[in-house]
């Protein structure tokens, strides 16, 4: 299957292995990934806090991209990209006169038809097809994860119509299948504080904060996502939220891309475990996965 | 004058709330103040005032007062309040054409980082097309102030190479300044 691949500004920078992880375990998926030429910034919130209409062209611009590529449809990493994108197609099909604007903003008409796909629900489709068993070499068995989805995947649910608002199962399924053990915790669709961390550092290190200690009281040897923000403000402050909150978490924040990689049989090295800030090896080592 | 009785008058607040309404595409006139939005608000604990209480403001067409909240800066977008509304109200929506509208009129209260924060994106955006997360981090800090704002994890980062010090660069980003000029020209038109 062949896909118009978005990978979104932050797996060019920060979020480098979340790129090598997606592309490794696609790979072994039977997943062909086709970058979107010429792809544009989704945008992001600050689009849509300034301009209505600027948050619907910057995706509707990609999204044509990708119609002309001839695809089952775009898939995405990010959960804030995977939000806009699909906010996109939602607004140019149901306002005639967004549509409008948004043409004479990007030079052609968007009808809004190209489907779009976040890798989590990609995954969650393989993992039904006959030798996905075959597929995982290395069982993760013992490793207890806590699976965070935070908000854009799950709402809002008009919009994204993403498994269940409250109570998302993909990423748990995924966990059980690969031998690991989810964990039952009360704040995986909780907010991390997004971009506040920027302008309002205390608000993101307290509800981040928040997150980390549920996932390690609630016995997680590691939290598992699917978007670069929640993981930046989770693993790259987590000191700041230490040192805020005046406690010690120590808690490995992996992509969930990561966690499927390593049950695939790839190496640290190929799936970027170094780059976290919270080093997730030890307590892999602890449960007798060696990578 | 009307000889057959008093003229039907527009209640004098109903200017605002219509306003609102058309703007965002919402209807907040449903919303009958149960408080599940302000319940389930993440950041509600710092506001000055809860989300259920600014949209009993712009029900009530008290302008300044919705424009002039901190609440509507401080709103993270995370949506819980829209999953949740009874009345179906799309709450970041509401938000976000309160944002616009703030702006537009010129109320700069506080917090004031987080319209630095969207002029800082927005420039970006315009002059690379995807986001140059170095340059963000950086012009954010100087037009903000705050110097060395996350600066205690750039060592690491430039270590780890999670940071790319180079701009963005492929063919067809820049389609997204002449899309930002587009709307700015019809804008002003």
């Amino acid at each position: 299957m062949k896909f118009a691949f978005y990978p979104g500004c932050s797996l060019e920078s920060s979020a480098k292995e979340y790129r090598a992880s997606t592309e490794r375990v696609a790979r072994t998926l039977g997943l062909q990934l086709e970058e979107i030429p010429g792809w544009v910034c989704c945008g992001s919130t600050p689009a849509h806090m300034s301009d209505r209409i600027l948050s619907i062209a910057l995706p509707s611009h990609t999204l044509l991209l990708a119609e002309r590529m001839k695809t089952e449809g775009v898939l995405v990493s990010c959960a804030s990209c995977y939000s806009r994108l699909k906010a996109a197609n939602d607004a140019v099909k149901r306002d005639a006169s967004v549509r409008e604007q948004v043409a004479q903003a990007i030079g052609a008409t968007y009808e809004g038809n190209v489907p779009v796909y976040h890798m989590l629900e990609m995954v969650a489709k393989c993992m039904d097809r006959p030798g996905f068993e075959e597929k995982v070499k290395r069982k993760l068995k013992g490793l207890k994860v806590a699976s965070y989805y935070g908000c854009l995947l799950v709402r809002p649910p008009s919009i994204t119509g993403f498994d269940d608002r409250e109570d998302p199962q993909l990423m748990d399924r995924m966990v059980a299948a690969l031998g690991a053990e989810p964990v039952k915790w009360r704040y995986k669709v909780e907010c991390c504080g997004a971009a506040l961390a920027f302008t309002n550092a205390d608000i993101a290190l307290k509800l981040s904060g928040d997150i980390l200690e549920d996932a390690k009281s609630s016995g997680a040897d590691v939290v598992a996502v699917a978007c670069p923000l929640c993981q930046s403000n989770l693993d790259l402050r987590q000191r700041n939220i230490e040192k805020y909150a005046g406690i010690d978490l120590e808690v490995p924040v992996l992509y969930f891309t990561q966690i499927l990689g390593l049950a695939f049989g790839y190496s640290a090295g190929a799936l970027g475990l170094g780059k976290h800030m919270i080093n997730p090896v030890p307590v892999l080592k602890k449960r007798g996965i060696h990578v | 004058m009307h000889e057959t009785g008093p003229a039907r008058q527009k209640a004098p607040f109903a200017e605002f709330l219509e306003e609102v309404e058309r703007e965002s595409g919402e209807k907040v006139r449903v919303c009958y103040q149960c408080g599940k939005c302000s319940a389930g608000c993440p950041v509600g604990y710092a506001m000055d005032l809860l989300p259920s209480q600014v949209l009993r403001l712009v029900q009530l067409g008290l302008k300044h007062e919705a424009l002039s909240s901190s609440t509507i800066w401080l709103c993270a977008s995370c949506e819980a309040c829209a999953a949740r509304c009874p009345r179906e109200i799309e709450i970041v929506r509401v938000m976000d054409c309160l944002r616009h509208k703030a702006r537009a009129a010129g109320y700069t209260h506080a917090p004031r980082e987080v319209p630095i924060f969207l002029q800082s994106f927005l420039a970006n955006l315009k002059r690379f097309g995807r986001m140059y997360e170095a340059m963000l981090v950086g012009s954010y800090n100087l037009a903000s102030g705050h110097l060395t704002k996350d600066m205690d994890k750039a060592p690491a980062m430039i270590l780890k190479r999670k940071i790319a010090l180079m701009p963005p660069r492929a063919k067809g980003m820049e389609r997204a300044r002449e899309i930002i000029k587009n709307l700015e020209e019809s804008k002003r038109r």
